[in-house]
């Protein structure tokens, strides 16, 4: 299955600059286009070449561990109301989808000829997952992360430097995501000749959304053929968090043809989108340009771009990418913020039946499953299947998954 | 022909560069902008840039990040830089206004094109706005008589080159380097190059920005370049100094050093 991963489907695609319906497109300097320019080039002949895809399916079964596992979680179903199929990214290699993007832009890089992969990180998977493939295939590798994560997510700083990489911690604007995001692009305009910039979801400017979204589109391509497999028939619903959106665009996109097959995208609500600290673009943002692409962004008034909130630092993002806000435009896919105290609880609920600990990212779509399973059950008049993307483990979260439970043990 | 042009044309004939200062609205304070950049235009600065700061600027540099965060940390709207612009245009200074598309895009682009060129602004500098994405503005900026400049970089092929200095009025904007602003030791040899390539292709002139800090680095770029386009070294007079009017003195000290520098190209 992996084999084919980029072959070629009837998906909904982008304009040839990179439109998605009114989002989407390219809002960066000059200096970037003609590196944009290659990397598109180079991304559509790959997709045509037979070897490249050789290659990057051999990569996703011998290195990824892909196809990942459709796994029936039968005491979260009982609990749930629901039959839940958990796709397991989790069970990857580095532990969560993101491996899928960066083999793919990796290879890439290879074949422009460019040795060295920039990337910005939040919570740090991203940044382990570029560490990995640049230790892999010989590339030096610098991370951008916002200072305020590299404190909370310590560990991730030291897997990146044992892989390899250099870690920046940005000081500058709120020294997250997002200006670890801003970061990385000055490095790119400054060193673009041998540099290619990884970014880590389906967002930026074009051919980023598109290009990440065919990398990680393995995820739902497996799990529409699993679930045929294992149930003889396609799931009443597909849910996944959304952040910047790779995972769930990567197993929406297979289901989108499928009119009877909802999707939910949920996004992180933070505290609750009312209080103005959430991170849920879509339902708690407007239309906006943000890091190259034009898509729902957190503002303010004036355009200004407001500060994200979130328990889930893998979601703790003021934008998303442009397929989803086009996706949301058509109606095609529904989106609904999940709070923090939600997403804990399902966190919480997934270990105690099934013994898996997921990302607290991948516990927002846990979150959203609980609540929609009822209302789906009343409107179909039986019980429902939902397929449930668990994007990543939760290994990362444990600190701060401990310390909302109140269960670390006091320094002595 | 804009008033940019004609004061480009004055300085051809005078056979100089024109000297553009870019200032953020709003750095430290609104009234304080206004104050730094009058001072420039006292002290020889020929144009002023009025920079609308922005939370996410990936062309910038660390000074002017600085400053736009203390910009923004001190409450500066987009319609400050409307009251800005018009009180620097007082001045008899051309105002050119330099923007990130989000913030022109949330005030609505004709209503900001409107109020722009009522303030007296001549035009708009767009760093992160590449014509194939400028439907809007192309139409807003014919329908206000303002000058659009976009960026030109080193990077862009010859096409590429020549479709944007189409759609280019007023001037075109030479990025001389691969990279974000700030002043740099030595000036980029891919400049000369780079004007030589937009000349070939445009009658419009041709600023040069990114890295210039000196009266001499002034002169080398006046030697192929119409406009010479200086920020992070003036927004450091003003971030370093520990009074406004330390600030004010060190900002008239350098805008005269540059004002000559433009003067004596070095050909």
């Amino acid at each position: 299955m992996s084999a084919d991963a980029l072959a070629p489907v009837a998906g909904p695609q982008p304009d040839s600059a990179g439109h998605f319906g009114r989002f989407g497109g390219r809002f960066v300097p000059e200096a970037l286009v003609a590196a944009l320019d290659e990397l598109d080039g180079a991304w559509r002949t790959a997709m045509e070449d037979e070897s490249f895809r050789a290659e990057f399916g051999a990569l996703l079964r011998d290195y990824a561990g892909t196809p990942s596992l459709l796994y029936e979680a039968r005491r979260f179903s009982a609990k749930v109301g629901a039959r839940v199929l958990l796709k397991r990214e989790d069970l990857n290699h580095t532990g969560a989808h993101k491996v899928r993007n960066v083999l793919g832009q990796a290879l890439l890089t290879k074949r422009m000829g460019k040795t060295r992969v920039i990337a910005e990180t939040g919570a740090g998977q991203h940044g382990v997952a570029t560490a990995t493939a640049a230790a892999l295939f010989d590339l030096e590798c610098v991370v951008y992360m916002g200072q305020v994560d590299t404190e909370r997510q310590a560990l991730n700083v030291a897997r990146m430097r044992m892989l390899g990489a250099t870690v920046v911690p940005v000081t500058n604007g709120s020294r997250t995501l997002k200006d670890a995001m801003n970061e990385a692009m000055r490095d790119w305009v400054a060193n673009v000749d041998e540099t290619h910039y990884l970014i880590g979801t389906a967002a930026g400017p074009h051919p980023f959304p598109a290009m990440v979204r065919d990398f990680v589109r393995g995820i739902g391509d497996e799990a529409r053929q699993q679930c045929l497999d294992l149930t003889g028939g396609l799931p009443d619903a597909v849910t996944a968090c959304v952040g910047g959106g790779s995972n769930a665009l990567g197993i929406f996109h297979a289901f989108v043809g499928d009119e009877a097959v909802r999707l939910y995208g949920f996004e992180a609500g933070g505290d609750g989108v009312a209080t103005g600290r959430h991170a849920a673009s879509i339902t708690g943002g407007s239309a906006g340009v943000l890091h190259g692409t034009r898509t729902f962004v957190l503002q303010d008034a004036d355009g200004q771009t407001l500060e994200s909130h979130s328990i889930s630092a893998g979601l703790d993002y003021p934008g998303v990418g442009p397929e989803h806000a086009w996706l949301h435009d058509t109606g095609r896919a529904n989106y609904l913020p999940v709070t923090d105290d939600e997403a804990m609880a399902a966190f919480e609920l997934l270990c105690r039946t099934e013994g898996i600990i997921p990302a607290i990212e991948s516990a927002h779509a846990l979150a959203g499953t609980v609540a929609l399973a009822p209302k789906l059950a009343a409107e179909l008049g039986r019980e429902p299947t939902i397929v449930v993307n668990l994007s990543g483990r939760g290994d990362k979260d444990v600190h701060t998954a401990g310390d909302y439970f109140g269960i670390l043990d006091k320094e002595r | 022909m804009s008033r940019i042009g004609v004061a480009f044309d004055k300085a051809r004939a005078d056979g100089r560069a024109l000297l553009v200062g870019c200032m953020p609205a709003g750095f430290p304070t609104v009234e304080g902008s206004i104050a730094a950049m009058t001072a420039m235009v006292e002290a020889g600065v020929d144009v002023i840039e009025v920079e609308i700061p922005y939370s996410d600027p990936v062309m910038d540099g660390p000074v002017i990040q600085r400053a736009s965060d203390i910009a923004l940390a001190g409450g500066v709207r987009t319609a400050d830089t409307m009251r800005i612009v018009e009180a620097v245009a007082a001045t008899g200074a051309p105002v050119v206004t330099m923007t990130y598309w989000n913030p022109v895009e949330r005030y609505g682009v004709d209503v900001f094109a409107r109020d722009l060129a009522s303030a007296g602004g001549t035009g708009l500098i767009t760093p992160d706005l590449i014509p194939e994405e400028a439907d809007e503005w192309l139409a807003a900026s014919d329908a206000h008589g303002l000058d659009r400049t976009f960026l030109v970089s080193p990077s862009s092929t010859d096409a590429r080159l020549a479709m944007t200095v189409g759609h280019c009025r007023g001037f075109v904007y030479a990025t001389a380097v691969m990279g974000v602003t700030g002043a740099r030791a030595r000036t980029s040899d891919a400049a000369p190059t780079l004007v030589s390539r937009a000349r070939a292709v445009t009658d419009l002139p041709i600023g040069v920005g990114l890295g210039v800090g000196t009266g001499a680095q002034a002169g080398t770029v006046a030697g192929y370049a119409d406009g010479v386009i200086v920020g992070s070294a003036l927004v450091r007079c003003v971030l370093d100094a520990s009074t406004e009017a330390d600030g004010l003195a060190a900002l008239r000290t350098l805008s005269v050093e540059l004002a000559e520098g433009v003067r004596n190209p070095t050909r």
